[in-house]
């Protein structure tokens, strides 16, 4: 694997990435429709529509053992098999790109530096699930890629990969970008669908499941941003040769956006399987602690997930090196391991008041709770002004397990997975770093 | 009925809007609300009055109250007016690892206000937002479109003087 440097814009700093899968000729920048296709840019779209049956090319993705890159990790191929095809209601495919997990950076930049990646993977996509409306949901706050991708979905046009009867295959889709207007919870899928109908971002009680009431109470397939971007690749080379690719059921190359304390913060193509030692020192991604520092704790997989110490990150409890993977970090369960996530790598050096970023977490949720449930409107407000006060001295010594307390009132109790994803970073800091929650008793 | 009268789109941005509304099947016009209020609030002054949200209610052939509950629930919608220009510093931890909190103080300090205020001359808001999908590049701040990244006290000075400069 090679790296590659960037200077985006005066405001944008150095992007280290490396090529593979999806970042490949990113170098290049390439924005232009006629440069991405000379590169092979929309074959699977030509492959795909002359050659194959949506049915085959569901099939090449369950065979590619691609994962949702949003968080969530269940089987795309899978995922796309329960869409009901035999309602005789119209089907929607949409992309989920309202990036907003505290730590993860990479859809963003995977659409703001080859916007003609996604639109191809949504057109074969769109063709395999039978969507002839498709939309991409973009955070309102990166007004200035929507307006990107909006140009490049243009191109496509122009060029007859959208449209009516696209490549002369009978099949036709309009694809558009729908701008949403900052809301962390419009990130889970049912929220996803009600701001994109104009509502308040709510999720919706499950079932029924998206696949058969979605979008407009139609059959609905909502996916994130990397894999869709994924698909092309997955059409040309073949599921097969995508599931040899990474480590057992971690399969493929996976986006890793690193911030924190580390030498070289941005956005990282990944193998699957790559130790996460070899991710945090070695000068190709990472480039270890900042200023020399030691390394404290990690959250791997964006905000939502268990923070681990550097013994439980590096290693996992059995002494086995942890990997960049969902099984690997998942080793241990919730009392020793994490999750993989997003891929949102966020790393904390000695000096890191782990008491202040899990109170800077609670009033994030608190923030960003939808309100519906009150086990997650209460349980959110009162975990923030628990460790608020912890913050400024005024704790008492039953605070600690009080938070812990509030986290599994919260737990599974909740429409959505929003109430869960509250709780687990303040309860893992707790689980793996009591004592200086203790130490601020004592001040 | 002069407030009703007094707010319509341009014809050019009334054109988006007929364009956007198209996007979603028939009878789903309600879709366009969120793309639609962003427009408003740009062409309106960079807030939505009861009036505007009425307007756009109207346009999208819905009630009002569906306007109100949405824009009190996105956080990009302003229901009251701003400075001239309005500093999003995000505060949420990967931002504050990297020193968002120096900047934030830095900002209070310096335009004389505090978080969630307007300067008396109606130049600058400055607000705390939540996480901006830029942490590698933190911190960050939002200024209207743009995402002013790897900012330290010096690059605050500059945009500052940019911006002043500007108006």
């Amino acid at each position: 694997m090679r790296l590659q440097f960037y200077v985006l814009s005066d405001y944008n700093p150095k992007l280290i990435m490396t090529t593979h899968i999806l970042l490949k000729d990113i170098e290049n920048d390439i924005f232009s429709f006629q440069e991405y296709q000379l590169r092979g840019g929309y074959a699977s779209v030509e492959k795909a529509l002359r050659g194959m049956s949506p049915d085959d090319v569901i099939e090449e993705v369950k065979k590619s053992g691609l994962r949702g890159r949003g968080g969530a990790s269940f089987p795309t191929g899978m995922k796309w098999s329960f869409l009901d095809r035999k309602s005789g209601k119209p089907r929607y495919l949409v992309c989920n790109a309202d990036e907003s997990e505290p730590g993860t950076f990479k859809d963003r930049y995977l659409m703001e530096m080859i916007p003609h990646r996604l639109i191809e993977g949504m057109i074969v996509s769109s063709y395999a699930l039978g969507s002839h409306k498709s939309y991409i949901y973009i955070r309102g706050e990166l007004m200035w890629i929507a307006k990107k991708l909006e140009a490049a979905i243009q191109e496509a046009y122009q060029h007859g990969y959208l449209g009516e009867n696209i490549l002369g295959s009978g099949f036709s889709m309009d694809l558009y970008v729908h701008l949403g207007a900052g809301a962390y919870i419009c990130g889970e899928e049912t929220a996803l669908l009600e701001s994109l109908e104009g509502k308040r971002g709510n999720p919706r009680l499950k079932p029924p499941f998206s696949a058969t009431v979605g979008l407009y109470g139609c059959p609905t397939v909502v996916n994130n941003v990397e894999s869709l971007a994924s698909v092309p690749w997955i059409v040309n080379n073949g599921g097969e040769a995508y599931s040899k690719i990474g480590i057992g059921r971690s399969t493929g190359t996976k986006l890793i956006s690193a911030c924190g304390h580390i030498n070289n913060p941005g956005v990282y193509e990944i193998e699957m399987g790559l130790p996460v030692e070899e991710f945090l020192y070695s000068s190709d991604y990472c480039g270890g602690i900042k200023d020399g520092k030691a390394l404290k704790a990690v959250i791997p997989g964006g905000s939502s997930v268990p923070i681990l110490p550097k013994e439980l990150i590096l290693r996992t409890a059995a002494g086995a090196p942890r990997l960049m993977s969902y099984e690997s970090l998942m080793e241990g369960g919730f009392e020793t391991g994490s999750m993989l996530g997003s891929g949102g790598f966020i790393v904390m050096d000695e000096s890191t008041c782990i008491v202040r970023n899990t109170w800077n977490f609670s009033r994030f949720y608190h923030h960003e709770s939808c309100g519906q449930c009150s086990p997650c409107r209460e349980g959110t407000g009162w975990l923030e002004k628990v460790l608020h006060r912890l913050l400024h001295g005024q704790g008492k010594q039953k605070d600690i397990d009080l938070l812990v307390d509030i986290t599994k009132k919260m737990e599974g109790k909740t429409i959505c997975s929003f109430g869960d994803a509250a709780g687990w970073p303040i309860a893992s800091a707790v689980r793996h770093f009591r004592r200086e929650f203790e130490a601020f008793l004592t001040k | 009925m002069p407030s009703e009268v007094s707010i319509e789109f341009k014809p050019e941005t009334m054109s988006k809007v007929t364009e956007i509304i198209a996007r979603y099947p028939d009878g789903f016009q309600k879709s366009a609300l969120l793309p639609v209020l962003h427009l408003a609030q740009k062409e309106f002054g960079g807030y939505l009055s009861t009036e505007v949200m009425d307007y756009v209610a109207k346009i999208l052939n819905i009630q009002p109250i569906e306007v109100y509950e949405v824009a009190t629930f996105y956080t990009m919608f302003r229901l009251k007016p701003t400075g001239k220009y309005v500093l999003e510093i995000c505060q949420t931890g990967p931002c504050c690892l990297m020193g968002a909190e120096a900047m934030m103080s830095y900002l209070e300090e310096k335009l004389g206000i505090k978080l969630g205020e307007t300067t008396p001359d109606g130049m600058f808001t400055l607000l705390g937002v939540e996480c901006l999908a830029s942490c590698g590049t933190a911190p960050m701040m939002q200024v209207g479109e743009t995402y002013c990244e790897n900012l330290s006290l010096e690059r605050l000075d500059e945009i500052i003087r940019r911006l002043k400069k500007a108006s």
